[in-house]
Protein backbone atom coordinates (compact mmCIF):
# COMPACT_ATOMS: atom_id res chain seq x y z
CA UNK A 1 0.00 0.00 0.00
CA UNK A 2 3.06 2.27 -0.24
CA UNK A 3 2.09 5.74 -1.49
CA UNK A 4 -1.39 4.51 -2.47
CA UNK A 5 -4.78 4.96 -0.88
CA UNK A 6 -6.13 2.03 1.09
CA UNK A 7 -9.71 0.91 0.62
CA UNK A 8 -10.45 2.08 4.16
CA UNK A 9 -8.89 5.52 3.61
CA UNK A 10 -10.86 5.89 0.38
CA UNK A 11 -14.11 4.99 2.14
CA UNK A 12 -13.21 7.45 4.87
CA UNK A 13 -12.83 10.24 2.33
CA UNK A 14 -16.14 9.38 0.70
CA UNK A 15 -17.66 9.51 4.17
CA UNK A 16 -16.21 12.99 4.65
CA UNK A 17 -17.94 14.24 1.50
CA UNK A 18 -21.15 12.61 2.78
CA UNK A 19 -20.79 14.48 6.05
CA UNK A 20 -20.45 17.71 4.07
CA UNK A 21 -23.84 17.08 2.49
CA UNK A 22 -25.32 16.51 5.94
CA UNK A 23 -23.91 19.85 7.05
CA UNK A 24 -25.85 21.68 4.37
CA UNK A 25 -28.94 22.30 6.58
CA UNK A 26 -26.70 23.78 9.28
CA UNK A 27 -25.16 26.15 6.74
CA UNK A 28 -28.60 27.19 5.52
CA UNK A 29 -29.52 27.84 9.15
CA UNK A 30 -26.49 30.11 9.47
CA UNK A 31 -27.75 31.98 6.42
CA UNK A 32 -31.05 32.61 8.19
CA UNK A 33 -33.07 29.87 6.47
CA UNK A 34 -34.61 27.49 8.98
CA UNK A 35 -35.53 23.98 7.88
CA UNK A 36 -39.16 23.03 8.57
CA UNK A 37 -38.30 20.36 11.09
CA UNK A 38 -36.04 22.56 13.18
CA UNK A 39 -38.09 21.98 16.33
CA UNK A 40 -37.38 18.26 16.18
CA UNK A 41 -33.85 18.36 14.85
CA UNK A 42 -31.73 16.18 17.08
CA UNK A 43 -28.52 17.57 18.46
CA UNK A 44 -25.22 15.70 18.29
CA UNK A 45 -23.97 14.50 21.65
CA UNK A 46 -20.43 14.56 22.98
CA UNK A 47 -19.43 11.39 24.78
CA UNK A 48 -16.23 10.41 26.55
CA UNK A 49 -15.31 6.78 27.06
CA UNK A 50 -12.21 4.69 27.67
CA UNK A 51 -11.42 2.48 24.70
CA UNK A 52 -8.71 -0.09 25.33
CA UNK A 53 -7.29 2.06 28.11
CA UNK A 54 -7.24 5.32 26.16
CA UNK A 55 -9.72 8.12 26.77
CA UNK A 56 -11.70 8.99 23.65
CA UNK A 57 -14.05 11.94 23.22
CA UNK A 58 -16.42 11.92 20.27
CA UNK A 59 -19.22 14.17 19.13
CA UNK A 60 -21.75 11.95 17.45
CA UNK A 61 -25.10 11.78 15.75
CA UNK A 62 -27.33 10.15 18.37
CA UNK A 63 -28.01 7.22 16.02
CA UNK A 64 -24.42 5.98 15.89
CA UNK A 65 -24.00 2.58 17.53
CA UNK A 66 -20.92 1.72 19.55
CA UNK A 67 -20.00 -0.66 16.73
CA UNK A 68 -20.07 2.09 14.10
CA UNK A 69 -18.27 4.53 16.39
CA UNK A 70 -15.45 2.02 16.85
CA UNK A 71 -15.17 1.16 13.17
CA UNK A 72 -15.94 4.44 11.45
CA UNK A 73 -14.99 7.15 13.95
CA UNK A 74 -12.15 5.61 15.94
CA UNK A 75 -10.87 3.67 12.90
CA UNK A 76 -10.72 0.44 14.88
CA UNK A 77 -12.12 -2.08 12.42
CA UNK A 78 -11.23 -5.17 14.47
CA UNK A 79 -14.79 -5.36 15.79
CA UNK A 80 -16.88 -6.77 12.96
CA UNK A 81 -20.33 -5.98 11.67
CA UNK A 82 -22.26 -9.12 10.81
CA UNK A 83 -26.04 -8.94 11.12
CA UNK A 84 -26.19 -5.54 12.88
CA UNK A 85 -29.21 -6.87 14.84
CA UNK A 86 -27.75 -8.75 17.79
CA UNK A 87 -28.11 -12.16 16.21
CA UNK A 88 -24.59 -13.16 15.17
CA UNK A 89 -22.19 -11.92 17.86
CA UNK A 90 -19.49 -10.68 15.43
CA UNK A 91 -19.64 -7.25 17.09
CA UNK A 92 -19.05 -8.55 20.63
CA UNK A 93 -16.94 -6.25 22.82
CA UNK A 94 -16.52 -5.94 26.57
CA UNK A 95 -18.04 -2.98 28.39
CA UNK A 96 -16.79 -2.68 31.98
CA UNK A 97 -15.61 -6.26 31.62
CA UNK A 98 -18.91 -7.71 30.40
CA UNK A 99 -19.51 -8.98 26.88
CA UNK A 100 -22.22 -7.21 24.91
CA UNK A 101 -23.34 -6.76 21.29
CA UNK A 102 -21.92 -3.38 20.25
CA UNK A 103 -24.41 -3.16 17.35
CA UNK A 104 -27.31 -2.82 19.81
CA UNK A 105 -25.69 -0.21 22.02
CA UNK A 106 -25.78 3.49 21.21
CA UNK A 107 -22.37 5.13 21.42
CA UNK A 108 -23.93 8.07 23.27
CA UNK A 109 -24.88 5.64 26.05
CA UNK A 110 -21.18 4.89 26.67
CA UNK A 111 -20.36 7.99 28.73
CA UNK A 112 -17.81 6.89 31.32
CA UNK A 113 -17.73 3.29 30.08
CA UNK A 114 -14.61 1.19 29.69
CA UNK A 115 -14.76 -0.50 26.31
CA UNK A 116 -12.40 -3.34 25.42
CA UNK A 117 -12.22 -4.53 21.83
CA UNK A 118 -10.14 -7.20 20.14
CA UNK A 119 -7.47 -4.51 19.58
CA UNK A 120 -7.14 -4.06 23.33
CA UNK A 121 -6.57 -7.65 24.43
CA UNK A 122 -2.89 -8.14 23.56
CA UNK A 123 -0.15 -6.50 25.63
CA UNK A 124 2.10 -5.11 22.94
CA UNK A 125 3.41 -8.09 20.99
CA UNK A 126 2.21 -10.55 23.63
CA UNK A 127 -1.11 -12.08 22.67
CA UNK A 128 -3.90 -12.43 25.18
CA UNK A 129 -4.08 -16.10 26.28
CA UNK A 130 -7.41 -16.47 24.47
CA UNK A 131 -5.93 -15.16 21.21
CA UNK A 132 -2.99 -17.57 21.57
CA UNK A 133 -5.36 -20.47 22.30
CA UNK A 134 -7.50 -19.71 19.24
CA UNK A 135 -4.32 -19.80 17.11
CA UNK A 136 -3.07 -22.99 18.72
CA UNK A 137 -6.39 -24.84 18.34
CA UNK A 138 -7.26 -23.41 14.93
CA UNK A 139 -10.44 -21.86 16.33
CA UNK A 140 -11.38 -20.16 13.07
CA UNK A 141 -11.33 -20.51 9.33
CA UNK A 142 -12.26 -17.31 7.49
CA UNK A 143 -11.74 -15.27 10.66
CA UNK A 144 -14.63 -12.85 10.31
CA UNK A 145 -16.42 -13.94 13.50
CA UNK A 146 -13.15 -14.40 15.41
CA UNK A 147 -12.80 -10.99 17.13
CA UNK A 148 -16.33 -11.41 18.47
CA UNK A 149 -15.70 -15.05 19.42
CA UNK A 150 -12.53 -14.13 21.32
CA UNK A 151 -14.10 -11.18 23.17
CA UNK A 152 -17.10 -13.37 23.99
CA UNK A 153 -14.82 -16.17 25.21
CA UNK A 154 -12.91 -13.74 27.44
CA UNK A 155 -16.25 -12.65 28.92
CA UNK A 156 -17.35 -16.26 29.37
CA UNK A 157 -14.22 -17.22 31.32
CA UNK A 158 -14.60 -14.18 33.56
CA UNK A 159 -18.29 -14.95 34.22
CA UNK A 160 -17.26 -18.40 35.45
CA UNK A 161 -20.52 -20.27 34.75
CA UNK A 162 -19.30 -22.71 32.07
CA UNK A 163 -17.87 -25.89 33.59
CA UNK A 164 -18.50 -28.52 30.91
CA UNK A 165 -18.20 -28.65 27.11
CA UNK A 166 -21.98 -28.47 26.89
CA UNK A 167 -22.04 -25.36 29.07
CA UNK A 168 -19.30 -23.71 27.01
CA UNK A 169 -21.31 -24.39 23.86
CA UNK A 170 -24.50 -23.06 25.42
CA UNK A 171 -22.79 -19.93 26.73
CA UNK A 172 -21.04 -19.29 23.40
CA UNK A 173 -24.30 -19.68 21.46
CA UNK A 174 -24.49 -15.93 20.89
CA UNK A 175 -21.54 -16.18 18.49
CA UNK A 176 -22.24 -17.76 15.13
CA UNK A 177 -19.38 -19.22 13.07
CA UNK A 178 -20.52 -20.08 9.59
CA UNK A 179 -17.24 -21.89 8.88
CA UNK A 180 -18.16 -24.23 11.72
CA UNK A 181 -15.01 -23.97 13.86
CA UNK A 182 -17.04 -24.63 17.00
CA UNK A 183 -15.18 -27.72 18.23
CA UNK A 184 -11.85 -25.93 18.09
CA UNK A 185 -13.30 -22.83 19.74
CA UNK A 186 -14.46 -25.00 22.64
CA UNK A 187 -10.97 -26.54 22.86
CA UNK A 188 -9.36 -23.08 22.94
CA UNK A 189 -11.68 -21.87 25.68
CA UNK A 190 -11.07 -25.00 27.77
CA UNK A 191 -7.33 -24.49 27.53
CA UNK A 192 -7.62 -20.94 28.86
CA UNK A 193 -10.01 -22.05 31.61
CA UNK A 194 -7.58 -24.76 32.73
CA UNK A 195 -4.46 -22.61 32.50
CA UNK B 1 -32.93 4.82 11.62
CA UNK B 2 -34.89 8.06 12.01
CA UNK B 3 -33.14 10.94 13.79
CA UNK B 4 -33.97 11.38 17.45
CA UNK B 5 -33.06 13.60 20.35
CA UNK B 6 -31.15 11.82 23.13
CA UNK B 7 -31.77 12.66 26.77
CA UNK B 8 -29.87 11.12 29.66
CA UNK B 9 -32.10 11.10 32.73
CA UNK B 10 -30.46 11.43 36.15
CA UNK B 11 -33.52 10.58 38.25
CA UNK B 12 -36.96 9.01 37.91
CA UNK B 13 -38.91 12.26 37.70
CA UNK B 14 -36.68 13.73 34.99
CA UNK B 15 -37.05 10.51 33.02
CA UNK B 16 -40.82 10.53 33.38
CA UNK B 17 -41.01 14.17 32.35
CA UNK B 18 -38.78 13.60 29.30
CA UNK B 19 -40.90 10.62 28.26
CA UNK B 20 -44.02 12.77 28.31
CA UNK B 21 -43.44 14.46 24.95
CA UNK B 22 -44.96 12.93 21.85
CA UNK B 23 -43.07 10.02 20.33
CA UNK B 24 -40.67 9.64 23.25
CA UNK B 25 -39.37 6.24 24.37
CA UNK B 26 -37.26 5.00 27.23
CA UNK B 27 -34.08 3.11 26.45
CA UNK B 28 -32.35 0.78 28.92
CA UNK B 29 -30.57 -2.26 27.49
CA UNK B 30 -31.62 -1.27 23.98
CA UNK B 31 -31.60 -4.86 22.68
CA UNK B 32 -35.16 -4.70 21.38
CA UNK B 33 -35.85 -1.03 20.73
CA UNK B 34 -32.63 -0.37 18.79
CA UNK B 35 -33.26 -3.45 16.67
CA UNK B 36 -36.73 -2.08 15.88
CA UNK B 37 -35.44 1.46 15.31
CA UNK B 38 -32.95 0.19 12.73
CA UNK B 39 -35.87 -1.33 10.84
CA UNK B 40 -37.99 1.83 11.19
CA UNK B 41 -40.58 -0.14 13.14
CA UNK B 42 -39.99 2.10 16.14
CA UNK B 43 -39.40 5.76 15.22
CA UNK B 44 -39.14 7.72 18.47
CA UNK B 45 -38.38 11.44 18.24
CA UNK B 46 -36.89 11.50 21.72
CA UNK B 47 -35.01 8.63 23.37
CA UNK B 48 -34.69 8.83 27.15
CA UNK B 49 -31.72 6.91 28.53
CA UNK B 50 -32.65 5.60 31.99
CA UNK B 51 -29.46 3.69 32.72
CA UNK B 52 -28.34 6.22 35.36
CA UNK B 53 -31.43 5.65 37.51
CA UNK B 54 -30.99 3.74 40.77
CA UNK B 55 -33.04 0.70 39.79
CA UNK B 56 -30.37 -2.00 39.94
CA UNK B 57 -31.09 -3.68 43.28
CA UNK B 58 -32.30 -7.21 43.93
CA UNK B 59 -33.74 -7.24 47.46
CA UNK B 60 -35.05 -10.19 49.43
CA UNK B 61 -38.33 -9.17 51.05
CA UNK B 62 -39.00 -10.08 54.68
CA UNK B 63 -41.80 -12.49 53.86
CA UNK B 64 -39.68 -14.51 51.42
CA UNK B 65 -40.55 -12.67 48.24
CA UNK B 66 -38.07 -10.72 46.17
CA UNK B 67 -37.96 -7.21 44.71
CA UNK B 68 -36.20 -6.83 41.37
CA UNK B 69 -35.13 -3.38 40.13
CA UNK B 70 -36.27 -2.58 36.59
CA UNK B 71 -32.67 -2.12 35.40
CA UNK B 72 -31.37 -5.43 36.79
CA UNK B 73 -29.75 -7.23 33.88
CA UNK B 74 -31.24 -10.55 32.81
CA UNK B 75 -27.85 -12.20 33.45
CA UNK B 76 -27.59 -10.84 37.02
CA UNK B 77 -31.13 -11.94 37.80
CA UNK B 78 -30.67 -15.41 36.34
CA UNK B 79 -27.56 -16.10 38.43
CA UNK B 80 -28.78 -14.52 41.66
CA UNK B 81 -28.41 -17.17 44.41
CA UNK B 82 -31.79 -16.47 45.99
CA UNK B 83 -33.57 -16.70 42.62
CA UNK B 84 -31.82 -20.00 41.87
CA UNK B 85 -32.81 -21.38 45.28
CA UNK B 86 -36.33 -20.03 45.71
CA UNK B 87 -37.58 -19.38 42.16
CA UNK B 88 -35.55 -21.67 39.88
CA UNK B 89 -38.24 -21.41 37.20
CA UNK B 90 -37.35 -17.73 36.77
CA UNK B 91 -33.61 -18.35 36.55
CA UNK B 92 -34.13 -21.16 34.02
CA UNK B 93 -36.52 -19.08 31.92
CA UNK B 94 -34.04 -16.21 31.74
CA UNK B 95 -31.15 -18.50 30.84
CA UNK B 96 -33.19 -20.13 28.08
CA UNK B 97 -33.66 -16.77 26.36
CA UNK B 98 -31.39 -14.84 23.98
CA UNK B 99 -27.59 -15.09 24.29
CA UNK B 100 -25.14 -14.26 27.10
CA UNK B 101 -24.30 -10.94 25.42
CA UNK B 102 -27.95 -9.95 25.12
CA UNK B 103 -28.66 -11.07 28.69
CA UNK B 104 -25.79 -8.84 29.85
CA UNK B 105 -27.62 -5.90 28.22
CA UNK B 106 -31.32 -6.67 28.53
CA UNK B 107 -33.11 -5.49 31.67
CA UNK B 108 -36.04 -6.74 33.72
CA UNK B 109 -38.22 -3.79 32.72
CA UNK B 110 -37.18 -4.02 29.08
CA UNK B 111 -37.96 -7.72 28.96
CA UNK B 112 -41.50 -6.93 30.15
CA UNK B 113 -41.80 -4.46 27.26
CA UNK B 114 -40.36 -6.80 24.63
CA UNK B 115 -42.32 -6.80 21.37
CA UNK B 116 -43.33 -9.75 19.24
CA UNK B 117 -40.98 -11.47 16.79
CA UNK B 118 -43.80 -12.22 14.35
CA UNK B 119 -42.05 -12.00 10.95
CA UNK B 120 -44.87 -9.92 9.52
CA UNK B 121 -44.44 -7.40 12.33
CA UNK B 122 -40.73 -7.22 11.51
CA UNK B 123 -41.09 -6.93 7.74
CA UNK B 124 -42.48 -3.49 6.88
CA UNK B 125 -43.52 -4.68 3.40
CA UNK B 126 -46.38 -6.64 4.95
CA UNK B 127 -49.61 -5.67 6.63
CA UNK B 128 -49.51 -5.77 10.42
CA UNK B 129 -52.16 -4.34 12.72
CA UNK B 130 -49.64 -4.15 15.54
CA UNK B 131 -47.19 -2.07 13.52
CA UNK B 132 -49.68 0.01 11.49
CA UNK B 133 -53.10 0.19 13.06
CA UNK B 134 -55.81 -1.04 10.69
CA UNK B 135 -53.43 -2.29 7.99
CA UNK B 136 -54.48 -5.93 8.36
CA UNK B 137 -52.75 -9.13 9.48
CA UNK B 138 -50.56 -10.90 6.94
CA UNK B 139 -49.82 -13.71 9.40
CA UNK B 140 -53.36 -15.10 9.53
CA UNK B 141 -53.20 -16.16 5.88
CA UNK B 142 -49.40 -16.33 5.67
CA UNK B 143 -46.70 -18.59 7.07
CA UNK B 144 -47.89 -18.82 10.65
CA UNK B 145 -45.98 -21.81 12.01
CA UNK B 146 -44.46 -19.69 14.81
CA UNK B 147 -47.67 -17.84 15.67
CA UNK B 148 -50.05 -18.11 18.59
CA UNK B 149 -52.96 -20.49 19.18
CA UNK B 150 -54.25 -18.94 22.43
CA UNK B 151 -55.62 -15.42 22.90
CA UNK B 152 -55.64 -14.59 19.21
CA UNK B 153 -58.12 -12.36 17.41
CA UNK B 154 -59.02 -11.74 13.79
CA UNK B 155 -56.67 -8.78 13.95
CA UNK B 156 -53.54 -10.44 15.34
CA UNK B 157 -52.03 -13.87 16.05
CA UNK B 158 -48.54 -12.77 17.14
CA UNK B 159 -46.93 -14.64 20.02
CA UNK B 160 -45.43 -12.91 23.00
CA UNK B 161 -41.70 -13.69 22.76
CA UNK B 162 -40.46 -13.48 26.36
CA UNK B 163 -39.38 -16.46 28.47
CA UNK B 164 -38.89 -14.38 31.62
CA UNK B 165 -42.49 -13.20 31.43
CA UNK B 166 -43.82 -16.78 31.32
CA UNK B 167 -42.08 -17.54 34.62
CA UNK B 168 -43.27 -14.24 36.11
CA UNK B 169 -46.84 -14.99 35.00
CA UNK B 170 -46.68 -18.32 36.84
CA UNK B 171 -45.21 -16.66 39.92
CA UNK B 172 -47.86 -13.92 39.98
CA UNK B 173 -45.38 -11.04 39.85
CA UNK B 174 -46.47 -7.50 40.64
CA UNK B 175 -45.17 -4.65 38.50
CA UNK B 176 -44.47 -1.31 40.18
CA UNK B 177 -44.61 1.80 38.02
CA UNK B 178 -44.10 5.50 38.56
CA UNK B 179 -45.79 8.21 36.51
CA UNK B 180 -46.38 11.95 36.71
CA UNK B 181 -49.26 11.31 39.12
CA UNK B 182 -47.32 9.00 41.41
CA UNK B 183 -46.91 5.30 41.97
CA UNK B 184 -49.14 2.37 41.14
CA UNK B 185 -48.89 -1.42 40.92
CA UNK B 186 -50.10 -3.67 38.13
CA UNK B 187 -50.71 -7.39 38.71
CA UNK B 188 -48.78 -9.40 36.11
CA UNK B 189 -51.93 -10.84 34.55
CA UNK B 190 -53.18 -7.30 33.81
CA UNK B 191 -49.93 -5.90 32.42
CA UNK B 192 -49.95 -7.42 28.92
CA UNK B 193 -53.12 -7.07 26.87
CA UNK B 194 -54.81 -9.47 24.46
CA UNK B 195 -54.80 -8.15 20.89
CA UNK B 196 -58.59 -8.08 20.45
CA UNK B 197 -59.51 -5.18 18.16
CA UNK B 198 -56.43 -3.15 19.17
CA UNK B 199 -53.27 -5.25 18.72
CA UNK B 200 -51.12 -2.09 18.64
CA UNK B 201 -51.91 -1.57 22.34
CA UNK B 202 -49.79 -4.24 23.98
CA UNK B 203 -49.62 -3.35 27.65
CA UNK B 204 -51.27 -1.45 30.42
CA UNK B 205 -48.59 1.23 30.75
CA UNK B 206 -48.79 4.88 29.76
CA UNK B 207 -46.04 6.43 27.66
CA UNK B 208 -44.67 8.43 30.59
CA UNK B 209 -44.94 5.66 33.17
CA UNK B 210 -41.66 4.13 34.23
CA UNK B 211 -41.37 0.56 35.49
CA UNK B 212 -39.37 0.87 38.72
CA UNK B 213 -39.35 -2.70 40.00
CA UNK B 214 -41.04 -6.07 39.94
CA UNK B 215 -42.02 -7.95 43.09
CA UNK B 216 -42.19 -11.71 43.16
CA UNK B 217 -44.42 -12.57 46.12
CA UNK B 218 -43.34 -15.35 48.46
CA UNK B 219 -44.29 -18.79 47.15
CA UNK B 220 -42.47 -21.44 49.19
CA UNK B 221 -43.36 -24.30 46.85
CA UNK B 222 -41.75 -22.44 43.92
CA UNK B 223 -38.45 -23.81 45.21
CA UNK B 224 -39.62 -26.86 43.26
CA UNK B 225 -40.26 -25.35 39.89
CA UNK B 226 -39.01 -25.68 36.33
CA UNK B 227 -39.03 -23.95 32.95
CA UNK B 228 -39.06 -26.21 29.91
CA UNK B 229 -38.58 -24.67 26.47
CA UNK B 230 -39.01 -26.46 23.14
CA UNK B 231 -37.53 -24.81 20.06
CA UNK B 232 -36.20 -25.44 16.57
CA UNK B 233 -32.56 -25.41 17.69
CA UNK B 234 -30.96 -26.21 21.03
CA UNK B 235 -30.01 -22.67 21.99
CA UNK B 236 -30.51 -18.99 21.14
CA UNK B 237 -33.97 -19.37 19.64
CA UNK B 238 -37.49 -18.32 20.53
CA UNK B 239 -39.87 -20.93 21.88
CA UNK B 240 -42.18 -23.05 19.81
CA UNK B 241 -43.72 -23.98 23.14
CA UNK B 242 -42.64 -23.60 26.73
CA UNK B 243 -44.01 -24.27 30.21
CA UNK B 244 -43.29 -22.71 33.59
CA UNK B 245 -44.40 -25.02 36.38
CA UNK B 246 -44.34 -24.99 40.19
CA UNK B 247 -46.03 -27.71 42.23
CA UNK B 248 -46.78 -28.20 45.92
CA UNK B 249 -47.17 -31.96 46.38
CA UNK B 250 -47.91 -33.38 49.82
CA UNK B 251 -48.30 -37.15 50.32
CA UNK B 252 -48.80 -37.59 46.61
CA UNK B 253 -51.59 -35.00 46.36
CA UNK B 254 -51.19 -31.67 44.58
CA UNK B 255 -51.97 -28.89 47.07
CA UNK B 256 -50.81 -25.97 44.95
CA UNK B 257 -49.92 -25.44 41.30
CA UNK B 258 -48.68 -22.57 39.19
CA UNK B 259 -48.66 -23.02 35.43
CA UNK B 260 -47.90 -20.67 32.55
CA UNK B 261 -47.19 -21.35 28.89
CA UNK B 262 -44.96 -19.59 26.38
CA UNK B 263 -44.73 -19.65 22.59
CA UNK B 264 -48.45 -20.34 22.22
CA UNK B 265 -50.15 -17.22 23.52
CA UNK B 266 -50.51 -13.63 22.40
CA UNK B 267 -49.41 -12.77 25.95
CA UNK B 268 -47.54 -14.71 28.65
CA UNK B 269 -50.17 -17.38 29.28
CA UNK B 270 -51.03 -18.28 32.86
CA UNK B 271 -53.37 -21.26 32.80
CA UNK B 272 -55.71 -21.12 35.77
CA UNK B 273 -57.65 -23.95 34.07
CA UNK B 274 -54.65 -26.28 34.28
CA UNK B 275 -53.96 -25.23 37.88
CA UNK B 276 -57.58 -25.91 38.83
CA UNK B 277 -57.44 -29.32 37.18
CA UNK B 278 -54.44 -30.27 39.31
CA UNK B 279 -55.22 -28.85 42.74
CA UNK B 280 -56.54 -31.61 45.00
CA UNK B 281 -55.68 -34.33 42.50
CA UNK B 282 -53.06 -37.08 42.89
CA UNK B 283 -49.77 -36.21 41.18
CA UNK B 284 -49.74 -38.69 38.31
CA UNK B 285 -49.39 -38.85 34.55
CA UNK B 286 -53.12 -39.07 33.93
CA UNK B 287 -53.81 -35.88 35.84
CA UNK B 288 -50.88 -34.09 34.22
CA UNK B 289 -52.38 -34.89 30.84
CA UNK B 290 -55.82 -33.74 31.99
CA UNK B 291 -54.27 -30.44 33.08
CA UNK B 292 -52.57 -30.07 29.70
CA UNK B 293 -55.87 -30.74 27.93
CA UNK B 294 -57.52 -28.08 30.11
CA UNK B 295 -54.72 -25.60 29.36
CA UNK B 296 -55.14 -25.98 25.62
CA UNK B 297 -58.94 -26.44 25.48
CA UNK B 298 -59.40 -22.96 24.03
CA UNK B 299 -56.64 -23.28 21.44
CA UNK B 300 -57.39 -22.11 17.92
CA UNK B 301 -54.84 -23.43 15.44
CA UNK B 302 -54.08 -21.77 12.11
CA UNK B 303 -52.80 -23.18 8.81
CA UNK B 304 -49.23 -24.04 9.88
CA UNK B 305 -49.28 -24.13 13.68
CA UNK B 306 -51.76 -26.85 14.64
CA UNK B 307 -48.78 -28.90 15.83
CA UNK B 308 -48.33 -26.43 18.68
CA UNK B 309 -51.52 -27.60 20.40
CA UNK B 310 -50.22 -31.14 20.99
CA UNK B 311 -46.62 -29.97 21.44
CA UNK B 312 -47.68 -27.51 24.16
CA UNK B 313 -49.58 -30.28 25.96
CA UNK B 314 -46.59 -32.60 25.85
CA UNK B 315 -44.30 -29.76 26.97
CA UNK B 316 -46.52 -29.12 29.96
CA UNK B 317 -46.83 -32.84 30.83
CA UNK B 318 -43.04 -33.18 30.68
CA UNK B 319 -42.52 -30.10 32.87
CA UNK B 320 -45.09 -31.35 35.40
CA UNK B 321 -43.42 -34.76 35.43
CA UNK B 322 -40.02 -33.21 36.11
CA UNK B 323 -41.32 -31.03 38.94
CA UNK B 324 -43.41 -33.92 40.30
CA UNK B 325 -40.26 -36.00 40.69
CA UNK B 326 -38.58 -33.25 42.74
CA UNK B 327 -40.97 -33.88 45.64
Amino acid sequence: MKGGTTRRQFLGQVGFVGAGLQLAPLLSKAAGILPDNEALSPEPITVTMMVNGTQKTLTLDTRVTLLDALREKLMMPGTKKGCDHGQCGACTVLIDGRRINSCLHLAVMCEGSEVTTIEGLAKGEELHPMQAAFLKHDGFQCGYCTPGQICSAVGLVKEGHAKTDAEIKELMSGNICRCGAYQNIVAAIKEVQNA
Amino acid sequence: MEPFRFVKAQDNLTAIHAAGINHAKFIAGGTNILDLMKLNIETPKQVVDINKLSLYKIEELQNGGIRIGALVKNSDLSYHPYIIKSFPVLSEALLSGASPQLRNMATTGGNLMQRTRCPYFYNTDFACNKRVQGSGCAAISGHNRMNAVLGTSEKCIATHPSDMCVAMAALGAIIHVQGPKGLRTIPFADFHLLPGETPHIEHNLKQDELITHVDIPALPFAAKSHYLKVRDRASYEFALTSAAVALDIQNGTIKGARIALGGVGTKPWRSLEAEKALIGAPANAQNYRAAADAAMAGAKPYKDNAFKVELAKRTLVRALTIVGRMS
